[in-house]
């Protein structure tokens, strides 16, 4: 071989941010960890509250915990020829997933993966979903779990442009695709400010990737539970992790492309970038039990007629306001 | 080495998953086995360094078999995609075709006189290739893109069973189009 093969990376000697040893991933994915708990418990004691306090929903805050122990001790569910591979790749790839897509996410100044293409990263691992979703649903030869699979897909061909002309916004403005740039593009006025329409189309759609909240009914219970119907013990306990770690990772990412990265006053900008991405992560627990479901047999028009032109015009005007900057 | 390892071993798993497409005899490994494939190579170009074009790889293809799972349940008649089936058919002839390009490709490999390396090269291969692609042919490109669409559109419009008259009345008058199937805005 004329050239040694160069390991892949980087976004060059002048990039803002600064990479860690790859031993530090191991803090990135507790870091993880943690925010899904968080979610879940927020989740648990909104779902308590709304079934009428105490004592309505079995658990509050504490539910998240008492499934796990549940699902730990539940022996697992087989049915007649499952294709037991792709089911067990789909429901484990979501948490993987997850935790590839934080891996781009800068942490303040340190970040694992200071790849020059982090935004173009995020999006390929989001349509990874649409692949583990729709394995779930399809692995356990289940007719009810297969419809929620092809609900998800349905979703997607609605949700997935929308969301990708949404990361185009950020990254215009910055001139850059890698996530450290972007947040350090935000210097004084962030991106949420001057591109609303972008970072609600993007909340929008880690609503969806995340297969929650108006994107449930891949889940619903009309179909039995959907892509879950058939999953049981440890295997649900991993899927419904990973729908939570993508939630969290969706709100990790909206940091350094809409709310500055590590930008604060008083505390250091890891700090900073915690609090936003537990704000974010909040905001979307919340919010996602709010809005009503959106039918995939019609969600498509949706997204097609209402929310990409209006994410199009979003990257106009962003587009026109960095060639007059310029 | 190690990214020289990592390198032929995503090669490898290319590889497999790709011979994998046809030994399966299931629609959904098949599909996801040439996703695998494709994945593989996606990582692979990340080594070359064109990080841009290995991701968007990944990307794009990942989206595609996605698709092609919805596709394959729509048009296949009796759903033989739901069931185990075999993944090959005419094997004599692609037995044929497949050593006949193996030699050929081959007898290239060894016939023809590679030329050594000019230069060295430049900082950002992305930006090279993309105007090697690109630079002197940006009209055509540009003129490629929107015949292509109108074909895709063309070809739809003549391929529906629904014309504009079943949906919007002889005259087409008709306020609100008549669909069996009805959109999201209110139409």
């Amino acid at each position: 071989m004329v050239d040694p093969i160069a390991m892949p990376n980087v976004a060059g000697s002048d990039s803002p941010v600064v990479t860690v040893a790859p031993g530090w991933a191991f803090a990135a994915v507790t870091v993880l960890g943690a925010l899904v708990v968080v979610a879940a418990v927020l989740d648990g004691a909104l779902s308590a509250r709304s079934s009428g306090g105490p004592g309505g929903a079995p658990g509050g805050a504490a539910r998240p915990f008492g499934e796990a122990a549940r699902l730990m001790r539940q022996r697992r569910r087989t049915t007649v020829q499952a294709d037991s591979l792709l089911w067990r790749i789909g429901g484990a790839g979501l948490l993987v997933t997850a935790a590839l897509m934080v891996a781009v996410v800068p942490l303040g100044r340190w970040t694992i993966f200071d790849l020059d293409v982090g935004v173009m990263w995020f999006n390929a691992m989001d349509v990874m979903v649409w692949a583990l979703v729709w394995l779930t649903g399809w692995g356990a030869n289940s007719a009810h779990s297969l419809v929620g699979g092809y609900r998800f897909l349905a979703h997607g061909l609605g949700y997935e442009l929308p969301l990708m002309f949404a990361l185009v916004a950020p990254a215009i403005a910055a001139e850059s695709l890698n996530v450290g740039r972007v947040a350090a593009a935000q210097d004084g006025l962030w991106f949420v400010v001057w591109m609303p329409v972008a970072f609600l189309v993007y909340l929008l759609g880690v609503a969806a990737f995340s297969v929650g909240g108006p994107f449930a009914p891949a889940l619903g219970s009309d179909v039995a539970g959907g892509v879950r119907a058939e999953l049981s013990g440890v295997d649900r306990l991993v899927f419904e992790t990973g729908r939570y770690a993508l939630l969290a990772a969706g709100a990790a990412f909206a940091v350094p492309m809409f709310l500055g990265g590590g930008a604060g006053p008083l505390l250091p900008d890891w700090a900073w970038v915690l609090v936003k991405t537990v704000t974010v992560l909040s905001l979307l627990v919340w919010l996602r039990r709010r809005l009503p479901a959106f039918r995939p047999d019609t969600f498509m028009e949706v997204g097609w007629l209402v929310l990409l032109p209006a994410v199009l015009v979003q990257d106009l005007l962003v587009a026109v306001v960095a060639v007059w900057r310029s | 080495m190690l990214a020289d390892i990592a390198f032929w071993g995503l090669g490898l798993v290319a590889v497999l998953s790709g011979a994998a497409v046809f030994y399966v005899d299931s629609m959904a490994r098949a599909t996801y086995a040439l996703a695998l494939s494709f994945v593989a190579v996606g990582l692979q170009v990340l080594f070359l360094q064109q990080n841009y074009v290995g991701v968007v790889t990944i990307l794009m293809m990942v989206m595609e078999m996605a698709v092609m799972a919805v596709y394959m349940v729509m048009f296949m008649g009796m759903n033989p995609a739901l069931m185990p089936m075999s993944m090959v058919h005419s094997n004599r002839t692609a037995a044929a075709a497949a050593v006949l390009t193996f030699l050929v490709l081959a007898a290239g490999v060894l016939l023809v006189d590679w030329p050594t390396r000019r230069g060295s090269p430049p900082p950002d291969v992305t930006v090279a290739l993309g105007e090697a692609l690109m630079g002197p042919k940006m009209l055509v490109m540009a003129v490629i893109s929107p015949v292509m669409v109108a074909t895709i559109v063309a070809g739809v419009v003549l391929a529906a069973h629904r014309t504009r008259y079943d949906r919007f009345g002889d005259d087409l008058r008709r306020p609100t189009p008549d669909d069996p199937q009805p959109g999201g805005v209110g139409r």
